[in-house]
């Protein structure tokens, strides 16, 4: 599983960072979590409102940064 | 009731006299901050729900293909409620720029956001009633229309830089929400956004509270008032790079305006550091070529000062 957060290292980023590794910790998934703070190439996912969380290249959540019980979810979905 | 409360804390709690003049700052102290986070909290929650609905996402989609000054309202509008942090400012420009949305009115967008928000709103209206707080809201929106206007019309579109165009961004499945996820979005906005402000707003009380004791009424009088007409720009100048926190800044606003400042000089000074700053400044010269951003920046200062000159006028 390839998880990546985008965006440019705001406080909120370092949030969705922070409930991303407690959602894998608490999970046991040993998942590398990716740091996306290019510009571009957080346009080309078509996010325009950072944070966002891409799982397996998919953007799951934009513009918010959700809990840790709900990373959970989208985790075990996959 | 507040106030009621606010008497039992300071005379009954903390046991300070109610006829002197620490119980009576303490007193205000402790009511001021009550009802403007009171106040802000109910305010955040509603606007929380209002996003919900009003997303970048969806502005972007009602922006795109717009004509000029119809485009420019209706970006200045949607700016208002819309979230906006300067980290994000860079995708939501690469984004509307690739939508289509026309230069001129991503920027009415892009000014509106930041200069226009809600804390400073609910603050203005809690500290200096709503006559105040309504000019803001409206000179704001009036900047971010004409500042738009003017540099769509500066057929500046060659010094965005050259990336921006080329990116090719993928289709994205929009979030769905119920009611449920829009008010407990609004509540954790409320909660996130209050706990975050109160900081700055009980020491921005703090020091107004202070200035307001210890230094003379007509200390800015001779310098800032209304007869020294190079006041405007020299706040304006001063208050573009600073950056500050809407709900440290008003309570500041106050001092100034208590100690001589004149009030249009004041809120001048206000809309320059929240609608613009260094760090902004600086993220967005990712996107934007030198020459955009200087002239970014020369539309806002001019904005501003001439804001503040009518406000000197118009307040008297």
């Amino acid at each position: 599983m390839k998880i990546k957060v985008l965006g440019s290292g705001c406080a909120n980023c370092k949030r969705l960072e922070a409930n991303v590794k407690k959602a894998c910790e608490q999970l046991g998934i040993n998942a590398k979590v990716e740091k996306v703070q290019d510009f571009g190439e957080i346009a080309a996912y078509g996010v325009i409102s950072t944070p966002a969380l891409v799982v397996d290249e998919e953007v799951k959540v934009y513009g918010r940064v959700p809990e840790v019980e709900e990373i959970k979810k989208i985790l075990e979905e996959r | 009731m507040l106030q009621e409360f606010a008497d039992w804390l300071t005379y009954s709690i903390f046991g300070l006299a109610r006829e002197s003049q620490l119980g009576a700052a303490a007193n205000f102290f402790i009511y001021d901050s009550i009802k403007v986070t009171l106040l802000l909290a109910i305010i955040v929650f509603f606007v929380g729900i209002v996003r919900t609905f009003i997303t970048p996402e969806k502005v972007r989609k009602w922006l795109g293909g717009r004509s000029e000054g119809a485009g420019n309202v209706l970006a200045a509008l949607l700016g208002v409620p819309t979230p906006f942090c300067s980290c994000s400012a860079v995708p939501l420009f690469i984004g509307f720029v690739e939508a289509g949305v026309p230069l001129g009115i991503t920027f009415s967008f892009l000014i509106a956001s930041p200069l226009i928000n809600e804390v400073a709103a609910t603050m203005l209206f809690a500290m200096f009633g709503w006559e105040i707080a309504a000019l803001y809201i409206a000179s704001g929106l009036v900047i971010a229309i004409a500042a738009g206007m003017v540099i769509g019309r500066l057929g500046l579109e060659s010094e965005v830089e050259d990336f921006v165009y080329k990116i090719k961004a993928k289709k994205m499945a929009e979030n769905k929400m119920g009611w449920k996820q829009r008010a407990g979005f609004g509540l954790s906005e409320s909660k996130s956004i209050t706990l975050k402000v109160l900081p700055y707003l009980l020491l921005g009380i703090a020091i107004g509270g202070l200035i307001h004791g210890y230094a003379p009424a007509d200390f800015l009088a001779s310098i800032a008032g209304k007869n020294n007409p190079l006041a405007v720009p020299i706040a304006v100048l001063v208050g573009i790079p600073l950056y500050s926190n809407a709900a440290g800044m008003v309570p500041i606003v106050g001092v100034l305006i208590s100690k001589g400042m004149a009030t249009g000089t004041a809120l001048a000074f206000m809309m320059s550091v929240i609608g613009l700053s260094l760090p902004e400044m600086i993220i967005l010269r990712k996107v934007l070529k030198p020459k955009l951003l200087a002239a970014f920046a020369l539309v806002l200062f001019i904005s501003f000062t001439l804001t503040g000159y009518l406000f000197n006028a118009v307040l008297g």
